[in-house]
């Protein structure tokens, strides 16, 4: 099986490669259709505002095992400006670009667990996890 | 990659069978209007039963593509959504509530006509 994987996200094809890799490893894991587009999904969103506020940075898709349940691990992680107001970014509708603002609140959720972690200046990171039902 | 235009009596017809990046999303954008326009047609129908993923992106796109038709006199109607993708979009607070939609393809015709012709 594959295990840990790692795309970087620097132009828009990354973004399909990465929503591809979401969708053969939550396959691979047993995942439901509907949580498989969930988690397409999210990695989806998150790939795209690391293209679209970043410029570049990583996506990380990874299974884990916590004292035997089973999930995947979707990291998101960049040195791009970082976010002022994470509580704002988190907020339905709210965006910078022109876009939707449904990211954020979207991948959170999509998914079970959502941590975000952001410094202007520094970078964001991005872990979300689903759990195997 | 383009996505292929199909002109049936009256209508377009639009089955998207690939991944849609962004590019291909803008140039099928680009594409209808313009083909809405060279053609006339009153009615669109586009048919997402292959699309196994919206996520907010495209979907932006699928409804700005469906205001810029009205605009030029067309409606269109989106079809074949999957139960998987309504999940997905109502958890990203997506509700495309201005968008027609119907069941599959069949139904979307049938609701172009009534709607057109009624
Ligand atoms: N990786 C990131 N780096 C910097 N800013 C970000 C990042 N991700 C999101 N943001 C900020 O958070 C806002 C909300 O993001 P999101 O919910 O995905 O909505 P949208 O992308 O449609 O604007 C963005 O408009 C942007 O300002
Ligand atoms: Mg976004």
């Amino acid at each position: 099986m594959r295990t840990q994987s790692c795309i970087k996200i620097k132009n828009e094809w990354n973004i399909v490669q990465a929503r591809q890799l979401g969708r053969d490893l939550s396959k691979q894991l047993g995942f439901q259709t509907v949580d498989q587009a969930r988690i397409t999904t999210a990695i989806s969103e998150l790939a795209r505002n690391i293209y679209l506020y970043a410029n570049d940075g990583f996506i990380k898709v990874e299974p884990i095992n916590d004292m035997g349940k089973l999930g995947l691990k979707v990291v998101s992680s960049d040195k791009g400006p970082g976010i002022k107001d994470v509580r704002k970014a988190m907020e339905d509708g709210y965006t910078t670009s022109g876009g939707l603002g449904a990211g954020l609140p979207g991948v959170k959720r999509l998914m079970d667990e959502f941590k975000i972690h952001s410094q202007e200046g520094v970078g964001t990171e991005i872990v979300a996890i689903k759990w195997l039902r | 990659m383009r996505i292929p235009i199909l002109k049936l009596h009256d209508y377009l017809l639009i089955s998207i069978q690939v991944e849609l990046d962004d590019q291909t999303a803008i140039q099928f954008q680009q594409d209808l209007l313009e083909k809405i326009h060279e053609t006339g047609v009153k009615g669109v129908v586009i048919d997402l039963t292959s699309v196994d993923m919206i996520d907010s992106y495209i979907a932006k796109i699928l409804s700005d593509v469906v205001r810029m038709s009205s605009l030029l006199g067309a409606k269109v109607v989106l079809t074949g959504i999957r139960p998987a993708v309504a999940i997905t979009l109502i958890d990203l607070g997506i509700t495309l509530k201005d968008v027609p939609t119907a069941l599959d393809l069949e139904k979307g015709l049938e609701k172009l006509q009534q709607e057109l012709e009624g």
